[in-house]
C-alpha cells in the first residue's frame, strides 16, 4: 500500500476534477486505436461518464475546501460554481455531439479526449490561485479548443476558424503572459491574493499603484478579454464560431468563457481591487462597444450560426455590466448570468447543429421556415432559448440580465445600465426574427425533417428546463452564486 | 384563514394549456370546448371577488404574500382593490367571448391558438393583481410573447411587420421600467409596492426631484406607449387591422387598459411631484390623442382600422381622467378603461362577424347591411351607440365622469376633450350610416346570412353588459370610491413628506403645482401598510 501524507489528500481533493478529467482522457486516447469505427461512439458515453465522474470530483472538492499544491490551486465556493458549470457544459455538448459526429462522418475519440481536457484547462483556470497556474488552464482549454476548431477537417471554413482562432488566440496568451510578467516584475508576486496585499502596501508607501502593474493589467486585459470576447477584441469570434463543429461552438460559447471570466474576477476584484478607478473605465468602455458591435452586427445576419456567435458578442457585454459593478453582488450576478448563459447557449447551439443536417448546410434564417409546424416540440425548445437570449421573464436570460442590472445601479452605474437595457431590445429585433421565420412563414417543401437522436433531446431537455428553473426558481443557484462571490474574497 | 381566491383567479387558465396539450390537433370541437369551458370557470369564480370585496375598505383585499426570490427580496405578493377589481372581471368576462367569437374563424393550428389565449389571460391577469414590481414585470411582459404569435400566426396580410412592430415598441417601453424598478429597489430596498408606498408615506425614502422625474418618465413612457398616448400610438392601428377579431378583442380589451392600470396604481401613487409637473404636457397630449385620433378615425376607409382609432381618442380621454387629479374624474377614467373594454370590445366582435362572411374590412364593400342582416345590424347600431357615448349606456358616465372632474380642475381641458365626443358621434355614425343604411351596393352583399345562434349569443352578451354597466354604475363606482379616494390621499402624503424634508427653495416649487383637495374624503381611517420585515 502506498500511504500519502494527509494534505496529499487534500492536494487531491481540491483537485480532483481535473484529475478525473484527464484520467479519462488519457484512457480514450489510449483506447482510441482499439476501438473499431463502428464503436467509437463507447468513447463518447465513455467521456460522458467522465464528466459525470468530474462532477463527483466537484463534490469531493466541496467537502474539502482550502489552497492546494502550495497555494498554487484554490478550492473555494467559487471554483467550484464555476467547476460545475463548465462540467455540466462539457457534459451537454457531448451528448450532443454523438449524432453530430456520425452525421458528419468524423466520429473520433480523440474529440471526446480533446473535450476533456479543454475541460481540465477550464477547471484549472477557475481554480486558479496564482497567475502561472492560470496560464497553463488558459493554454490547455486554448489548445484544446483550437483543434476542436478544426475537426470537421475537409470543411475550408473548419479549417479557417481552426487557424484564425490558434493565430490570434496565441498572441492573445501572449499577452497574458507579458502581463503576468510585468506585474511580478513591479509586485514581486504572482499570487492572486497576494498581489493584493503587494499593491496595498505600494500605495501605502508610494501613494499609488506603479504604471508597471497597471500596464501589467492592462495586458491582461487584453489576453482574457480575446477569450471571453469582448470589444475590441471580438473579431475573430464569428468566423471561428461560424467555421467550427456546432456542438465545439455550443462548447467554446459557453465553457471558456465562463472559466475566463472567472479568472478575470479574481485578478480585477481580489489582486486589483484597490485599482478599481483604473479598470472600471476600460470595462464599461468595452461593456459599451461589445453590446453595440454584437447587436448591431446580428442585426444584419441572415446565417442563424453566425447571428447567434454575435449574439455571444452582445452577452458579454451584458456580463461586463455586472463586472464593471466590481462588488460581491456584482461577481454573484455574473454567475448567475454565466450559468443561465451556458444553458441557453449551449440549448440554442445544439438546436442548429441538428437543423443544420449533413455538411452544416441549413443554417439560413430561410431554413427555418415553418419549423414550427414541421417539428413543433424542437421549435418550442429553440423558442424558449431564444427569447432567454432576449431576456423575456420566466426565463434564466431574464433574471441574468436583471441581477447584472441590479449589480451595476448598485453600484451607481446609471448610464451603462441604460446602455445596456436599450440594447437589449435591439437584441430582440434578430432574436425574434428567428421565430418569425419559425411560426410565421411558410414552410419549405424540400425539407425533409430528420429524426431527434433521444442523447440530444436529453440534452435539449435539460437545457430547457434549467432554462425554466433559472428563470422561475432561481434562489437555490442564486444562493450559491453569493456564496462563491463571498468566498473569493476570504483569505 | 389566508385566501388563495387570487392564485386561482390568475393561474387556472394555464391548467387549461395542458388539458389542450393532450388533445388531438385536428380534435377542433373539443379544443373549442374546453377552452371555453376553462374560461366560463375562470370568469364564474372570479365572481366570488365581488362577494368577498370590501367596498368600504381602501386598502388591498384577497391579500397573498409568499417569499419567492427571498434572497433577492422578491416575493409573490397579490392583492386587487378598488382600482383592479373590474379590471379582473373585465379580463374574465372578455377571454370566454373572445373565444366564441374564434369558433368557426380560426380552422389552422386551432389547439395552440386557445393555448395562446389561456396564457394571455393569465398574463393580464397577473399584472392587474400583483404587487410586487418584479412580479408585475414578469407578467407585463407575458403578455406580449403570446399576443405576438396571436397576431403573427393567425394575423391578416401584413400580420408580421403588424406583430414586430407591436413587439418591438412595447419592449422599448418595458425595459427602461425595468431599469426604474431596479433603480427604485435600491432606493426603497424593496419590491413590495405597499412597502414602498409607506416608505414614501412616511419620508423614510425621499426621492430627489430629478430622480422622481426620471423614474416616473420611465414608468410613464412604458405605459404610454401601451395605452397608446398620442403620438406613441403608431404601432396600435397596425397591430388591431392585421390581428385576429379574438385578438383585437383582447388587445382594445384589455391590454390597452395594462398602461391606463400602470399609471394608477404607479406613476401617481409613487412619484406624486413629477405627476404633478408633468400633468399640463401629458393633459394636452391626451387632449391631442382624443381629438387627433376621432379625425383620423372619421377618414379611415378600413373598418377596423376606424375602430383601432377609436380606442386612441377614447384612452385619451382615459388619460386624461387620471391627470386631473379628481376623485371623480379618476372613477370615470377606471369605469370608461371599463366601458371601453366592453364597447370596443363589442364593436371589434361586430367588425368580425362581417368580416367572417365576407373577408374585407374596406367599408365600400359594403353598405345597406340592415336589409340581408337586421339582426345583426341592429346590434351593431346599439354598440356604437354605446360607444359614441349616448346615455343612459355604459360609454356615457365613463366620459361624463371624466369631464366633470376634469372641468374642477381644468375648465379648457374639459372643454377641448368635450369635442371628442361630437366627433366621435360622427366617425361612428357616419362608418355604420355607409355600412348598414342605403341600398345594398355589392351584389354579395344580398344574400349574407344574418346572425347565427352563436353570434347571438355574443351579441345579446355584451347588449346586456352595455346597459347593465349603463344603468348601475353606482355599483361599480361605489366600490372605486374608497381606493380612489385614498389614492390622492396617498399622493398628498407622499408630497407633504418630500416638502417637509425638502430645502425653503425646492418647497416653494413644489408649492407652486395646482395641489388637488381631495373631493369627498373618506372620513373613514384608510389603513396604511404593514411594512415587512
Amino acid at each position: 500500500m502506498i500511504s500519502f501524507p494527509s494534505e496529499q489528500i487534500g492536494n487531491f481533493h481540491r483537485l480532483a476534477p481535473e484529475i478525473i478529467l484527464c484520467a479519462f482522457g488519457i484512457v480514450i486516447m489510449v483506447a482510441d486505436p482499439f476501438v473499431q469505427a463502428a464503436h467509437k461512439r463507447a468513447l463518447g458515453w465513455f467521456a460522458f461518464i467522465g464528466t459525470l465522474s468530474g462532477l463527483v470530483g466537484v463534490h469531493l472538492m466541496a467537502h474539502d475546501p482550502g489552497n492546494a499544491y502550495s497555494d498554487l490551486i484554490r478550492a473555494d465556493a467559487f471554483s467550484i460554481f464555476v467547476h460545475g458549470l463548465v462540467i455540466g457544459a462539457a457534459a451537454l455538448a457531448i451528448l450532443g455531439s454523438f449524432n453530430y459526429l456520425d452525421q458528419e462522418n468524423i466520429q473520433r475519440g480523440e474529440y471526446y479526449a480533446l473535450v476533456l481536457f479543454a475541460t481540465a484547462g477550464m477547471g484549472i483556470l477557475a481554480g486558479a490561485n496564482e497567475l502561472v497556474t492560470a496560464f497553463i488552464g488558459l493554454e490547455m482549454s486554448s489548445i484544446s479548443t483550437y483543434v476542436l476548431a478544426g475537426f470537421r477537417r475537409r470543411a475550408i471554413e473548419s479549417n479557417e476558424a481552426s487557424l484564425k482562432y490558434f493565430v490570434l488566440g496565441s498572441f492573445a496568451t501572449a499577452f497574458f503572459l507579458y502581463g503576468i510578467a510585468m506585474v511580478y516584475g513591479a509586485t514581486g508576486t504572482t499570487r492572486i491574493d497576494l498581489i493584493a496585499g503587494a499593491l496595498q502596501k505600494m500605495i501605502a508607501d508610494q501613494g499609488q499603484i506603479a504604471s508597471l502593474a497597471i500596464l501589467g493589467l492592462a495586458l491582461m486585459f487584453v489576453g482574457l478579454g480575446f477569450k471571453v470576447v469582448v470589444a475590441p477584441f471580438q473579431v475573430y469570434a464569428p468566423d471561428v464560431y461560424e467555421g467550427a463543429p456546432t456542438p465545439v461552438t455550443a462548447l467554446l460559447a459557453s465553457g471558456p468563457k465562463a472559466a475566463t471570466f472567472a479568472v478575470m474576477l479574481r485578478i480585477f476584484c481580489v489582486s486589483f481591487g484597490s485599482a478599481g478607478n483604473f479598470w472600471f473605465w476600460a470595462v464599461w468602455i468595452s461593456a459599451v462597444l461589445t453590446m453595440i458591435v454584437g447587436n448591431f452586427a446580428a442585426l444584419v445576419q441572415t446565417n442563424v450560426k453566425r447571428m447567434l456567435a454575435y449574439s455571444s458578442i452582445a452577452h458579454a457585454g451584458y456580463i461586463l455590466v455586472a463586472f464593471a459593478a466590481g462588488t460581491d453582488i456584482g461577481i454573484a450576478a455574473v454567475l448567475f448570468y454565466l450559468a443561465a448563459y451556458a444553458l441557453m447557449k449551449i440549448g440554442a447551439f445544439l438546436v442548429i447543429a441538428h437543423l443544420g443536417q449533413q455538411g452544416e448546410k441549413r443554417l439560413e434564417i430561410t431554413d427555418y421556415a415553418g419549423l414550427g409546424s414541421r417539428q413543433p416540440v424542437l421549435a418550442i425548445c429553440f423558442s424558449l432559448f431564444l427569447l432567454s437570449l432576449l431576456g423575456l421573464p420566466a426565463t434564466g436570460g431574464f433574471l441574468g440580465k436583471f441581477f447584472a442590472f441590479q449589480a451595476a445601479l448598485d453600484s451607481k452605474i446609471v448610464w451603462l445600465v441604460v446602455i445596456a437595457a436599450i440594447n437589449s431590445v435591439i437584441g430582440a429585433y434578430y432574436y425574434l426574427r428567428v421565430i418569425v421565420a419559425m411560426y410565421f412563414w411558410e414552410p419549405s417543401k424540400e425539407y425533409v425533417p430528420s429524426r431527434v437522436a433521444p442523447t440530444l433531446a436529453f440534452a435539449l431537455a435539460i437545457a430547457a428546463v434549467g432554462t425554466l428553473y433559472l428563470g422561475i426558481l432561481p434562489a437555490r443557484v442564486l444562493y450559491l452564486a453569493k456564496v462563491a462571490a463571498d468566498s473569493i474574497y476570504l483569505r | 384563514m389566508p385566501s388563495h381566491l387570487l392564485t386561482v383567479i390568475a393561474f387556472l387558465p394555464l391548467l387549461g394549456v395542458p388539458a389542450l396539450l393532450l388533445l388531438r390537433s385536428d380534435d377542433h370541437t373539443w379544443i373549442r370546448r374546453i377552452a371555453l369551458a376553462v374560461s366560463l370557470a375562470e370568469f364564474a369564480i372570479s365572481l366570488f371577488l365581488l362577494r368577498g370585496f370590501d367596498a368600504v375598505n381602501a386598502g388591498y383585499q384577497f391579500e397573498e404574500y409568499y417569499d419567492w426570490i427571498a434572497r433577492a427580496n422578491i416575493h409573490y405578493h397579490l392583492g386587487v382593490d378598488g382600482i383592479s377589481l373590474f379590471l379582473v372581471l373585465l379580463t374574465t368576462f372578455l377571454t370566454p367571448l373572445a373565444i366564441l367569437c374564434s369558433w368557426q374563424a380560426i380552422q389552422e393550428n386551432v389547439k395552440g391558438f386557445f393555448i395562446a389565449l389561456l396564457v394571455i389571460e393569465t398574463a393580464m391577469i397577473g399584472v392587474f393583481v400583483s404587487l410586487d414590481l418584479l412580479l408585475f414585470f414578469f407578467f407585463w411582459e407575458l403578455t406580449l410573447i403570446p399576443m405576438y404569435f396571436l397576431i403573427g400566426i393567425w394575423g391578416h396580410g401584413r400580420r408580421i411587420y403588424a406583430a414586430v412592430k407591436f413587439i418591438l415598441y412595447t419592449m422599448f417601453g418595458s425595459i427602461l421600467m425595468l431599469v426604474a424598478i431596479l433603480w427604485l429597489y435600491n432606493l426603497a430596498g424593496t419590491f413590495d409596492l405597499p412597502d414602498i408606498q409607506a416608505k414614501l408615506q412616511t419620508g423614510m425614502v425621499l426621492l430627489p426631484a430629478r430622480t422622481e422625474l426620471l423614474l416616473f418618465g420611465a414608468f410613464f413612457l412604458a405605459f404610454a406607449i401601451k395605452v397608446p398616448l398620442f403620438p406613441l400610438h403608431t404601432w396600435l392601428p397596425d397591430a388591431h387591422t392585421e390581428a385576429p377579431t379574438a385578438g383585437s378583442v383582447i388587445l382594445a380589451g384589455v391590454m390597452l387598459k395594462l398602461g391606463t392600470y400602470g399609471m394608477l396604481r404607479f406613476c401617481l401613487p409613487l412619484f406624486p411631484d413629477a405627476s404633478h409637473r408633468m400633468a399640463p404636457l401629458i393633459g394636452v397630449l391626451a387632449i391631442i390623442g382624443i381629438v387627433y385620433g376621432a379625425m383620423v378615425a372619421t377618414v379611415q376607409t378600413d373598418f377596423k382600422r376606424l375602430v383601432a382609432y377609436t380606442s386612441v381618442s377614447h384612452l385619451g380621454f382615459v388619460v386624461l381622467g387620471i391627470f386631473a387629479f379628481s376623485t371623480i374624474s379618476i372613477q370615470g377614467a377606471i369605469f370608461q378603461m371599463l366601458s371601453h373594454g366592453v364597447s370596443t370590445g363589442a364593436l371589434f366582435l361586430g367588425v368580425g362577424m362581417l368580416y367572417d362572411r365576407r373577408h374585407t374590412y374596406e367599408i365600400k364593400e359594403y353598405g345597406g347591411l340592415v336589409n340581408p342582416m337586421p339582426v345583426l345590424m341592429s346590434f351593431f347600431l346599439f354598440i356604437a351607440l354605446s360607444s359614441l357615448a349616448l346615455p343612459p349606456l355604459n360609454g356615457f358616465i365613463g366620459e361624463f365622469l371624466i369631464l366633470i372632474g376634469t372641468f374642477q380642475n381644468h375648465h379648457a381641458w374639459a372643454a377641448w376633450a368635450a369635442s371628442g365626443a361630437v366627433l366621435s358621434a360622427i366617425y361612428l355614425l357616419w362608418a355604420y350610416q355607409r355600412v348598414g343604411f342605403g341600398e345594398v351596393t355589392v351584389e354579395k352583399n344580398r344574400s349574407l346570412p344574418d346572425a347565427s345562434g352563436r353570434e347571438g349569443l355574443i351579441l345579446v352578451t355584451m347588449a346586456v353588459a352595455i346597459i347593465f354597466m349603463g344603468v348601475a354604475s353606482p355599483l361599480f363606482t361605489r366600490r372605486m370610491q374608497s381606493s380612489t379616494d385614498s389614492l390622492l390621499q396617498q399622493m398628498d402624503r407622499v408630497q407633504s413628506a418630500s416638502r417637509r424634508q425638502a430645502t425653503p427653495e425646492l418647497a416653494g416649487k413644489v408649492a407652486g403645482v395646482a395641489l388637488v383637495p381631495s373631493t369627498n374624503a373618506s372620513p373613514k381611517k384608510i389603513s396604511l401598510r404593514r411594512v415587512q420585515p
